[in-house]
Parts: structure tokens; sequence; C-alpha cells
């Protein structure tokens, strides 16, 4: 009861957070897209490119949010953003890389032979079969990248409260130093309904961009 | 009209060199259909995909209308020419109105022009343009994708067309139906078609030529008819198949085996006239027309001879009749479905044209030798 009330009390607060959350994990992950895209349609080309970028995305995903945090507080301090807002996009735009590029790889190496073929006879050049045919057909599979990505991501950036960043991890970290539960588990709850609603807001996206009666095939 | 000259093609795989398609010449006119026919690895494939530059060739040339290949940017090149790909290849993304219209629109056709030729398209092969000009590839059945990607092949009209299987994913019934559209399409655009196929009787009944491959070599490039009548070597006599002459039936009209027009008598003609006739040619039966010349019934020299009065009394009705436009493989089922030796051959609206023997069938076949005097009426 305590925390409903409480939850009352500051709507507009957790309206705030939330969307400082949505900023930073937006923002990341629009930007993740607009790079890990091209490098996962680029690293098709050559399966070493491919071998090396993803073994170093996987990489940075295993890297904890709080070591990548302290990590980038001394090299951001240099332009004097060591906390707050920018290296909480950072690291989320880092973590992002890896489900965002694999699935777009694996999307195009996937496209069915068959479909390049007709694109190539058809008299496309490598260009047009892409932006026509290889993209649209991937895209349902990135979309599925895109949503792991911006879940898991929505989790650490509630981390990101420790350095500043504010969102819905502000409620977390001050109930647990102020040994509070009720900002502790708004903080928790608000989390995770924001996870699940992106998630099925980008589900319906993706069902969107993806033609009639194939998306049992792409999904998941 | 496609030609090649000593084309080849040699693929580097890792167990060495393999020669796909070893020095091959040949020629398909304009507005002519050529299949390529022979067992699988043979180069059928790679000789379609070798034309319009999707597997780079190794040497020779390739003309089109006259123009070496190499000099074409292939990107133009391959706009300009038909294809259709063995698994069909719509896009699942686009609806099949956009997918007819993806040439056009590479050419940048405007919009309206490319959509209506897409709608008439797709009348041509028997599917509602309202019905599906909206729908997606996933929503149709295997027949009616691959009408599409036939008529996707045509949609800029494109003097030359390369077919690879383009009717292997159907069921018989349905093949023969694309086929015959695809025929009557043809008679009206008179493209230039390269063309792969499995099955012997799809070669025989829509190409003007076929090319039997063999380990990448050219074996023989003849008319259906010579092929089956004059295989040039055992392979290809083998790979035609025991039954090749009968196979040679569906391609003779029973107009190109009749005779005797002239051979026949009038119903109120007379009796001895008659019988005169059959004795003179050593035949045993006649037939009787009718006023205008339609083949009426027929009479028998056994039911005759020695008898006077009017023919009327004698004659006896024909068991069935030819159609001159029927191919020989009806004509012979007709024959032995009344089990008769001869039939009665009329146009299309009765008139006596001559007659058919089963003697007389045989010697096209043979073709060796044609000896008219033997063409009795038994
Ligand atoms: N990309 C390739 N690399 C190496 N060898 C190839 C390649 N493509 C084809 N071949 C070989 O070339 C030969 C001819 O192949 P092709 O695909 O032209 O046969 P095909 O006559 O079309 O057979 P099918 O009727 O089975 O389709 C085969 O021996 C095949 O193994
Ligand atoms: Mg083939």
């Amino acid at each position: 009861m305590d925390i409903l009330l409480f939850m009352l009390d500051n709507l507009s607060l957790i309206g705030q957070r939330t969307w400082e959350h949505v900023s930073i994990v937006g923002v990341a992950v629009g930007i993740a897209i607009l790079t890990g895209v091209p490098i996962g349609i680029a690293i098709t080309q050559s399966k070493r490119a491919a071998d090396i970028v993803l073994g170093i995305a996987s990489v940075i995903v295993t890297i904890p949010s709080v070591a990548l945090f302290g990590l980038m507080i001394p090299i951001l301090s240099i332009i004097g953003q060591g906390v707050g807002y920018l290296p909480a996009v950072i690291a989320v735009l880092l973590y992002s890389q890896l489900p965002i590029i694999r699935n777009t790889y694996v999307a195009i190496t996937n496209v069915d032979p068959a479909m390049r073929e007709a694109a190539k006879g058809l008299g496309m050049t490598t260009i047009q079969r892409l932006m026509r045919v290889e993209i649209p057909l991937a895209v349902p599979v990135v979309m599925v990248g895109v949503r792991v990505a911006v879940v898991m991501n929505i989790g650490i950036t509630a981390i990101a409260a420790y350095i500043g960043a504010g969102g819905l991890g502000t409620f977390i970290s001050r109930g647990i130093s102020q040994t509070d539960p009720r900002q502790l588990i708004t903080g928790a709850i608000a989390v995770s309904v924001l996870a699940i609603v992106a998630d099925y807001f980008l589900l319906f996206i993706q069902q969107k961009l993806t033609p009639p009666q194939s998306s049992e095939k792409i999904d998941g | 009209m496609i030609r090649m000259e000593n084309l080849t093609k040699v693929f580097d795989t890792p167990g060495g060199d393999v020669t796909a398609v070893n020095n091959v010449n040949m020629e398909v006119p304009a507005g002519e259909i050529c299949i390529l026919l022979g067992p699988s690895g043979c180069g059928k494939t790679t000789t379609l995909k070798m034309i319009n530059g999707l597997i780079p060739k190794s040497a020779g040339k390739i003309f089109i209308d006259g123009k070496d290949t190499d000099t074409v940017n292939p990107v133009q090149l391959r706009r300009n020419i038909g294809y259709v790909i063995q698994q069909i290849g719509l896009f699942p993304n686009m609806t099949i109105e956009d997918n007819i219209c993806v040439v056009p629109d590479l050419l940048g056709w405007e919009k309206a022009k490319s959509r209506k030729r897409a709608a008439e398209l797709l009348e041509l092969v028997n599917l509602v343009p309202s019905a599906f000009l909206k729908r997606y590839p996933k929503e149709l059945s295997g027949g009616q994708q691959q009408r599409v990607g036939v008529i996707r092949a045509l949609a800029a009209d494109p003097p030359v067309l390369l077919m690879d299987e383009p009717f292997g994913a159907i069921d018989p019934i349905n093949r023969a139906v694309i086929q015959d559209e695809f025929l009557k399409m043809q008679k009206e655009l008179k493209k230039t078609i390269m063309f792969v196929s499995h099955d012997i009787d799809e070669a025989i009944k829509m190409a003007d030529k076929v090319a039997i491959f063999k380990d990448g070599i050219l074996e023989q490039y003849s008319a259906p008819d010579d092929l089956l009548a004059r295989p040039t070597n055992d392979f290809i006599a083998s790979f035609l198949g025991q039954d090749r002459t009968l196979k040679r039936l569906s391609l003779l009209s029973v107009g190109d085996v009749k005779f005797g027009e002239e051979y026949k008598v009038h119903g109120e003609g007379d009796l001895a006239n008659a019988i005169g006739q059959m004795k003179e040619l050593g035949h045993q039966n006649i037939v009787v027309t009718g006023p205008q010349g339609r083949a009426r019934a027929f009479l028998h020299l056994n039911d005759i001879l020695g008898k006077k009065g009017v023919i009327e009394e004698y004659r006896q009705a024909l068991p069935a009749v030819a159609n001159v436009k029927e191919d020989l493989k009806t004509a012979v089922s007709t024959m032995f479905r009344h089990d008769v030796s001869w039939l009665a051959c009329v146009d299309d609206d009765g008139f006596y044209k001559g007659y058919i023997t089963q003697k007389a069938i045989s010697h096209a076949l043979s073709a060796i030798y044609r000896d008219e005097k033997q063409n009795t009426l038994r």
C-alpha cells in the first residue's frame, strides 16, 4: 500500500525518469542501428572480417556494465563528460552492437541464394539488390536483434544511475542507499514494465515490416 | 537471335578442373524456342547462365542479335534478357504487381505504364489482375507463382528469354496447361527463347529445336522430329528412349499423313462406279460423301460385289473420323478404340479430306521409305 501511494505521489517524477531512461536507450540503440546494420552488411563480404568483428562485439558484451562505466570515467573526463548522459549512451551503444550486427549479418547471409540470383539475373546492380531485396528481407531478423538490444539495455541503463545518468535506476540506487524499499520497488517495477512495453511495441513494428505469412519463420 | 561460338566453361574446383561446357557452337534463330536437354550435370544451366553473364565464360563468344555480349555492360545486358530461374525466385517482400514490375522499374518506366502492363500480363496467363496484383508470392499456389515468374521475365518486353526449367515445379496436369498457355503466348510474342528442360516430352512439344548435351558437349542440335527420327548416336537414341518412334506420333498431324482426297463416291452415285474405283485401286472400302462433300459413310467391297442398286442401301456408318488438325497420337488411339485400320479425315466443318491408314502412319514414322502404292484401304 505504501508503495502504491509512493507511486501515485511521484507520478510526474516517474514519468520524467522514464523519459530520461527512454532517451538514453532510444538514442543509443538508434545510433547502434545506424552503425551496426552497415557493419553487419559490410562483413558479409568477408568471412574473416565477420569473425573478427563479431568476436570483438561478443567480448564487449561480456564486460560487466559497472566496469565499462568505470573505464569510461577517466577517458571521458578529458572532455569533461566523465559521468552523466554521454557515458551511459556510449555504453548502451557498445552493448547494442552485438545483437544488431550479428542479426544483420545472419539475415543477409541467409537470404535465399535464389533471391540473389533472380535479382542479379533481372539486372539489379549490387546496391539495388541490397536496397530492394536483401535488406527488406533481412529487416524482420534485424528487428529481432533490435528488440534484444533494447530489452537488454533497459536493464543496463538502470545501472547508469550510478554515474549520474538519471533514469529509472535513480529510484533503485536511492532506494538502496536510503534503505527505502518504496523507491527500490518502484524503480524495479518501472524498469520491468518499460522493458515489456518496449518489447511489445517493437514486436508490433517488426510484424508491420514483415511480408505476410512469413513472420512465423523469421520471428525468434 | 542467340549465337554461341566455341563457348567453354571450366570450373576451377578443389578437386581439379571441371569442364562444364565444352566448345559449344550453336545458333537460336530469332523467334524460335530452343530447348537444352540432357542428363543432370551435363552443362545446361551453365550454358544458359553464361548468356546473361551470371556465370563468366572461360572461352568463346556469345552474340545476341549479332552483338558481342562482351561489349555490353552486364547489368544492361540482363535488363534486356528475360530470365526465369529454376526456383521461380519471386521476391517475398514485394506484391505480385511489384514483382512483375521489377525490370520496368529498373529501366525507369512510368509507374502508370508498368502497372498497366502488369495487369495485362496477368490476364495473358489467366490470372485475374484484381485478385492477384496486391497479393504476396506466399499467397499463391506453386503453379500461379510459376506463371508470375514467367511474366515477370516478359514485363519489359525483352527480345530474348532464358528459362531454367520454368515448368519444373508443378504437377503434370497444370504443367500441360501452362505449356499450352506459353505456346499460345509465344505465337504472338515471337521471342527468341532458350530454355532448359529435363523432360523429353516437354522438349518435343515446345521446341523448334532441341540441343542435347552430354558432359558439356553438344551432341545433337535438331528439330524434334528429326531428333526422334534420326538420333546421331547411341547415347542420344537411348536418352530419347525406346519409345522415341511413338513420341513422334504427337509431332505429326493427321494432315501430314492423309492422302486420297479425290478417292470417294457421292451418296447418290452409281454402285458400279464405286466397285470400279475400288477394284482399280485394290481397296476394300470407300468413303461416301454427302451433297456438299461431307464424309457421311462408307462402302465395303464385299457388301456390294455383284450387287446392283443405289449406294444408300449398302452404306455403313463411319465408326469414327479423324480431324486433319489432330495429332497422330490421337488418331492412332481412335483407330485402336474402334478396332479399325483406317479413318476418314475431315476438316473442322466435316468435309472429307482423304484418309489415313495404319500402314501410312507406320511409313511416316519409319520415314525411311514411303511407298504410296502400299497405302490401301484394307
Ligand atoms: N559453381 C560451380 N563450381 C564448380 N562446378 C560447377 C559449378 N556449377 C556447376 N558445376 C559443375 O558443372 C557441371 C554442369 O553443371 P550444370 O549446373 O550446368 O548442370 P545441368 O545440366 O544444369 O544439370 P541439372 O539438370 O542437374 O540442373 C556439373 O558437373 C557441375 O557439377
Ligand atoms: Mg540445371
